[in-house]
Order: C-alpha cells, then sequence, then structure tokens
C-alpha cells in the first residue's frame, strides 16, 4: 500500500504527519522523502546516514564530426533542450527532460546519449522506518527523475508513505502517481484553503482517493472545515493548535515521542487511511 | 543587414522591449533597404521554459544579423552568439531611438549575457 502526503501550501506540516505517521503505523513501513529540493524527514528520524549513490539522467552529446545540421533533433525537441542555429546543436542540459528523442531522430546517428548527475539518492533505517531521501543538486531544475529514482527503492511488503513536495507541479505528480490514497494537509486559514482548493483539483485530475488533516485546528477561521464539509472530503485528523508541538517542532522531535498522548491520533489516522485503501495492514 | 529590435508596438515609434526572450514582438528592420516588419514572439511568450531559446531561434530564422535589446539571458544569447547574431543592450525609450543609437555607433556589442538565467 502506497499513501502519498501532500499539501497545496508550504508549512502545512507534511513532514510531521509523514513521519509522526510512518512511526505510529505499527509494523515497519517504508518512509520516501520526496521533497528532493529540502529533504528533511531524516532530521526528525534520525538513524545513521546510508550510502549516497547518484543518479545520473541521459542528456544528448552531439559528435560534431557526423552532424550536418539538418536540424531535426531541435524540430523533435519540445523544451528547446537541443537547438540548431549554426553548424552544430546547442545542448542546454538543465532545459533536457531525458527523453533520448533527439537520438532517435538524428537521421546521421550524430547524437549519443550521455550521463549527466542531478542528484543522489540514501536509504537509512531509523527504529521501525526505512527511510530513502532524495536530495538534488545545487542549480538542477530536472527534479522529477531524482523522485522516480526514490520510488525505485520501493519494496514490495511493508507499507509506503511518501512525503510530497508542496505545490502542484510536476515533482507532486511524480510523487502522488501511482499511490492508493492521498493525505492532503492543510491549516485553518484562508491560506490553507486556497492552496488546499488547488491541491484537491491535482488528486481528483489524478483520480486519486483522498482525505484531509487539518493541523494548528483553533488558529484562523472554519472555512477549510466549512468546503469540506460542501465538497463532501473527509476530515481524517485535526491535530489542535498546541504550543508544546510547536516546542517539540522546533527541536526536530517527533510529536509522538514528545507528546505521547498525540500517539493515538497518529495510530487512528494509520487505520482510516488502512479502512479507505482496505487493507489489514 | 537585419537588425532586430524587442518591442510592444509595431513601429519605429514603438517602445523598446527591455526583454528579449519575453518580448511580445520583434521589428526586423532591413538597414539597406529601410524597411521593417514584424516578427510575433508568441512561442517565446508562452514557454513557461525556454523564451529566450526560442525567441532567438525564432529571430536567426528571420535572418538577422544584430539583436537590440534591453536585456538578454544567457541561453538566448548563447543561441544568438552561434547563429553569429550580434547583441547590443540598449535604454532607449523607443525602436526609432535605438535604431538612430545603433547608426551612430552609440551602441556595444555585448560579449556575454547581461542578465541571469532562471533556470539551470
Amino acid at each position: 500500500m502506497k499513501v502519498a502526503i501532500a499539501s497545496g501550501k508550504g508549512g502545512t506540516g507534511k513532514t510531521t504527519v509523514a513521519v509522526n505517521l510512518a512511526r505510529a503505523w505499527g509494523v515497519p513501513v517504508q518512509l520516501l522523502d520526496c521533497d528532493v529540493e529540502e529533504p528533511n524527514a531524516h532530521l526528525f528520524l534520525g538513524g545513521e546516514p546510508g550510502n549516497e549513490v547518484p543518479v545520473f539522467i541521459k542528456i544528448p552529446s552531439v559528435d560534431e564530426a557526423l552532424c550536418d545540421a539538418c536540424g531535426e533533433c531541435g524540430r523533435f525537441c519540445e523544451f528547446h533542450a537541443i537547438v540548431v542555429v549554426g553548424k552544430a546543436p546547442l545542448v542546454f542540459p538543465g532545459m533536457c527532460h531525458a527523453c533520448g528523442g533527439c537520438a532517435k531522430v538524428c537521421p546521421r546517428g550524430a547524437i549519443r546519449e550521455v550521463d549527466e548527475r542531478i542528484g543522489v539518492v540514501e536509504t537509512r533505517k531509523a527504529g521501525t522506518v526505512s527511510l530513502t531521501l532524495g536530495r538534488l543538486d545545487v542549480g538542477v531544475s530536472m527534479a522529477p527523475p531524482l523522485v522516480h529514482a526514490v520510488r525505485k527503492q520501493i519494496r514490495e511488503g511493508s507499507p509506503v508513505i511518501l512525503d510530497a513536495p508542496a505545490g502542484t507541479s510536476c515533482t507532486v505528480v511524480a510523487t502522488l502517481r501511482e499511490t492508493d490514497f492521498v493525505v492532503l494537509v492543510t491549516e485553518p486559514t484562508p491560506f490553507g484553503l486556497h492552496d488546499l482548493t488547488l491541491a484537491v483539483d491535482l488528486v481528483r485530475e489524478l483520480r486519486l482517493p483522498f482525505g484531509v488533516v487539518v493541523n494548528r485546528v483553533g488558529v484562523g477561521d472554519d472555512r477549510v472545515h466549512a468546503w469540506c464539509r460542501k465538497e463532501g472530503i473527509e476530515i481524517l485528523l485535526e491535530i489542535p493548535d498546541d504550543r508544546r508541538i510547536a516546542e517539540g517542532y522546533a527541536r526536530g522531535r517527533l510529536l509522538v515521542d514528545a507528546l505521547p498522548e498525540y500517539a493515538g491520533l497518529f495510530r487512528s489516522l494509520a487505520g482510516s487511511i488502512r479502512a479507505r485503501v482496505g487493507v489489514a495492514a | 543587414m537585419n537588425i532586430v529590435f524587442s518591442t510592444s508596438g509595431d513601429s519605429l515609434d514603438a517602445p523598446l522591449d527591455a526583454r528579449f526572450g519575453r518580448a511580445p514582438k520583434f521589428l526586423l528592420y532591413d538597414l539597406e533597404a529601410g524597411l521593417a516588419r514584424l516578427i510575433d514572439n508568441k512561442e517565446g511568450r508562452a514557454a513557461s521554459q525556454g523564451a529566450g531559446i526560442q525567441a532567438a531561434e525564432s529571430v536567426a530564422r528571420a535572418g538577422a544579423g544584430a539583436v537590440v535589446t534591453g536585456h538578454c539571458g544567457p541561453k538566448a544569447f548563447a543561441v544568438l552568439r552561434t547563429a553569429g547574431i550580434k547583441v547590443y543592450s540598449c535604454r532607449a525609450a523607443t525602436v526609432g531611438e535605438a535604431l538612430a543609437q545603433y547608426r551612430s555607433g552609440a551602441l556595444v556589442e555585448q560579449t556575454e549575457a547581461d542578465v541571469a538565467g532562471h533556470h539551470a
């Protein structure tokens, strides 16, 4: 079973929900930190850092001796990662989505694909949680292939929790695709509601079952609750606006460890998700 | 030689657009014939990424020998340089003024991009 934790807005508590849900699940789980631009689940879970395995994408390299500047590659590339204006193509690695099309359409076989490093994947053990995280190299804009590399570490058998980046862009889609359930974390503020509606649009377009966790209940207003009622969206869990939670978070502690009275909330969230997905464990 | 100006309008009186990649249009001026024609930068403007690359391809295909614009990013500059197109940065208010500055030799050719790109 694969469960993704997402939100429209940043800072709503995705990682808080992901790490505490992972710890409270009751059986060993795999947690994938797919927020590859700023992974931080490991800061809460601890554990010894594992080996960093570099991740590469394939980008074109042009043999100028074979190239006759016909321009087929440039006409094919939707992202303008390869452009022919002079005697040979110019390649812009940062634009390349690594589809390999340019090499296939080149009539002279002048293009071969070469490795371009985009980041690393690391797996570590933290108690009952096996954590895999992706870390995008600074200056790299092509994050989805790194999310795919993180997802390749999924091992069948144990539940998998995927911590998504904020927003609704390609990296989020790469994280949410082919999961069984999505937990959308929001806060009861106009900003939380606005971005929740975007995230709901996204999961509906992806046709994924989902529910909402409202964090910091007690601040803001009741528009998130009212909107979820109107849309028929289930609120799976409400986390109260408790100063002690913020204090534990500020020290990098797991909520279920710092305040054991909240462990039950996350166990019941795990139960609700299992019930919604229709599996026993 | 054809010289290309980034602009939001359609004549020599129109404003010179400070952006290259996301300029609405390009005015291509034939220096010898004294004739102007417009190139729509529809593709470049609508691109989520790579606007400069597309704009540079368009002006290269149109047969430009020089580009006069406000600012040009690194990818557009690389394409223009590869196509043998000279790039001049200019702060003139209108295309006509920019043309006059070019003719008087007041514009200095850029040797590198003068603004940072938006992506790696």
